[in-house]
């Protein structure tokens, strides 16, 4: 097949300042989204990802606007990192018919095919395969668009995850799988569920090639992904990366986060926090001021919560919008 | 017109969509060299390549999956599951994603995917390669069903699958496979959701879906001798299902016989069964309507057996008396 993506914009390596404005732009929405939880003003359920900042935003940032992700559960961050509107993104979570979704997905369901955000996913796993369709689509229709697909630790003992990582393998698809190992996939410790040392080492049994990297430092997972970006798109197949990150918050709304201890969670909050790391080092690599730093958080601060007011005037779905788009209407 | 058989018309059908649109194509098990598990796809490799009618390992959570991600990145992909039963290990992909992805995004995303399928018994091969399980898959919003009983609906309705922007359940039945009958040699489409009366009559309404369809035109023939005369609906598709077609035959012979092959218990036969029931037809039936299917057990191999454990033509021959006799109003 002979068609091309027309105009592919020419993305440069992310500029780590720029990143560090993505990451706090992942952390204000996650704090903002659990205040309006906290205030009962959010219907249904939600999975913050504070503390894996750097992980949603090392991947995507690696990636052209026309390449693809495919998230997962645990999703704001992947999405902001993509690119998906902010404000639709608050809407979708208040239920208004503005939401990237219309209000039909809710939280767990955030997609935006505009801007290569292929969606959010409610079942464990069920992205790899997905994510090995985009890319074979790709190399079918000979683009050199790429589909990054992240995971959880939890998914790695999915069946979907072994059946898809053959394929992508088999096929040379260009896929990059990046598994958020935050050691736990929700109250289960990621060390009692494998009895391997690197989920990475998985992508052995397939013929892969399998890393596990600090995913806590963004420049690590950029220079990471971006390399096996780099190998997807010539042609040269898929790549598993194990980021080892931490959830700072509970798996969901009702988590009492009984099993992990403060300590741990103290200990990787203290001294693990990726925004709090790529601060310090751009600091001392005077690449950006303190107060700098201060600035542009107050600024996001203040443009997320105008956002947020106004979402709260959108208009909500009517009843009639309940029963469209079940079917898509025009054939071919 | 040329008489093929529905292997024949399914193969046509493939080889016409590949040769029309390059966005189309073909995945599964052994449907390469092998042509597919009942040799569906004969010689389409050859003639289109290895790319195009591909070759996948034994993982139909891959494949189903991979179908939906590529569906919904520009591509029609067709999957051939060698046997339906084998749905259960597909099933996440087709239910919770490909069925909801249109809805659940806001209208914002297509999954334009064909699941072919070998289903039914008859062939001798047991419990896990013999059922009908397309109830299953009508009962989830956003996919669509269709059973196409000979070669004529069988081309026709691929191609509309393959036109369609939906994700689309195609049952085949491995005992029709070898049936022939007269098909055009050009493409052509059959609407999705239009029934078909398959014989015109006066006196019982056989609404029969898949196999069913063949063993009422039989049944019909018999009781014809003894001037009792059968009108037989095949909805072609379970979803959407043509109910109005259903109703005006009921409304016209006031007596009805539902058959699937499927299980009975909480099987299509009850949803049409139902429909029937709620309408206003309803008040007007002169014997009570009759529902057949299967027995409710796992297919046993032996071939006694399994034929009894389906609806066979004594046993529709048997009901069309039944609701043709006075004894069928006391039922």
């Amino acid at each position: 097949m002979k068609r091309k993506v027309d105009k592919i914009p020419v993305t440069r390596p992310i500029v780590a300042t720029e990143a560090l404005k993505r990451m706090w732009e992942i952390r204000i929405f996650e704090e903002m989204i659990q205040e309006l939880f906290d205030a009962g003003e959010l219907y249904g359920t939600m999975h913050l990802c504070i503390g894996q900042e750097a992980t949603a935003v090392g991947g995507a940032s690696s990636l052209k606007q026309t390449d693809w992700i495919v998230s997962t559960h645990r999703n704001h961050g992947h999405c902001i990192a993509k690119g998906t509107d902010i404000r639709s993104m608050f809407a979708e979570m208040l239920g208004k018919k503005t939401g990237t979704n219309e209000g039909k997905g809710g939280s767990m369901h955030i997609a935006d095919l505009n801007i290569g955000n292929l969606g959010s996913n409610g079942i464990v796993g069920a992205g790899f395969p997905i994510a090995a369709g985009a890319a074979l689509s790709a190399q079918m229709q000979n683009t050199d668009q790429v589909v990054l697909c992240y995971a959880g630790d939890g998914a790695v003992n999915e069946g979907s995850f072994h059946e898809a990582l053959n394929l992508a393998s088999i096929w040379k698809l260009p896929v990059i799988y990046l598994i958020e190992n935050n050691q736990y996939g929700m109250s289960s410790s990621i060390e009692q569920m494998v009895n391997i040392d690197h989920l990475s080492q998985r992508g052995k049994s397939y013929g892969i090639e399998g890393i596990t990297i600090d995913g806590n430092d963004l420049t690590e997972v950029s220079r990471t992904v971006a390399k096996a970006v780099e190998k997807a798109r010539n042609g040269s197949g898929p790549t598993l990366i194990e980021a080892l990150t931490y959830r700072h918050k509970g798996h969901s709304k009702s988590d009492k986060l009984l099993y992990r201890s403060e300590a741990e969670c103290r200990d990787w909050q203290e001294n693990n926090d990726p925004i709090v790391r790529l601060e310090k080092k751009l600091i001392q690599n005077g690449e950006i001021e303190a107060n700098e730093i201060r600035q542009m958080e107050e600024v996001i601060r203040k443009e997320f919560a105008d956002l947020l007011a106004s979402v709260k005037h959108d208009s909500e779905p009517t009843v009639e919008d309940l029963w469209t788009h079940v079917y898509a209407e025009d054939t071919l | 017109m040329r008489i093929i058989s529905y292997l024949q018309a399914i193969n046509e059908a493939l080889d016409e969509a590949l040769s029309q649109d390059e966005h189309v194509f073909l995945l599964g098990e052994d449907i390469g060299i092998y042509g597919g598990g009942f040799g569906a796809t004969k010689g389409l490799q050859k003639k289109f390549g290895k790319q195009r009618v591909r070759d996948t390992p034994i993982s139909e959570s891959a494949l189903a999956g991979a179908a939906v991600g590529a569906a919904m990145t520009g591509m029609r992909p067709v999957i051939e599951l060698q046997f339906s039963d084998f749905i259960t290990i597909a099933m996440d992909q087709l239910v919770n994603q490909a069925a909801k992805i249109h809805y659940m995004y806001g209208g914002k995303a297509k999954v334009p995917l064909v699941m072919r399928t070998a289903a039914g018994s008859g062939t001798g091969a047991a419990a896990q390669h013999s059922q009908s399980l397309e109830n299953w898959m009508a009962h989830i919003p956003g996919l669509k069903v269709i059973q196409p009983s000979n070669a004529y609906d069988a081309k026709g309705l691929l191609h509309a699958a393959i036109k369609d922007n939906n994700p689309v359940m195609f049952y085949e039945h491995k005992l029709l496979y070898q049936t022939v009958g007269s098909v055009p040699a050009t493409p052509y489409t059959i609407p999705i959701g239009v029934a078909d009366v398959k014989c015109l009559g006066d006196d019982v309404t056989i609404v029969a879906t898949g196999i069913m369809v063949n063993k009422a035109l039989q049944a019909a023939e018999i009781v014809k001798e003894k001037g009792v005369s059968i009108e037989v609906i095949d909805p072609r598709t379970l979803v959407p299902l043509d109910k109005e077609a259903i109703l005006a035959s009921v409304k016209k012979t006031k007596r009805v016989i539902v058959a699937t092959e499927a299980v009975k218990n909480s099987g299509f036969g009850a949803e049409i069964t139902a429909i029937i029931a709620e309408s206003k037809i309803a008040m007007k039936l002169k014997s009570p309507i009759i529902r057949l299917g299967g027995e409710f057990v796992p297919m046993p191999a032996q071939k006694l057996l399994e034929m009894r454990a389906t609806p066979q033509v004594d046993t529709l021959v048997a009901a069309i008396n039944q609701c043709m006799s006075k004894a069928g109003l006391q039922r």
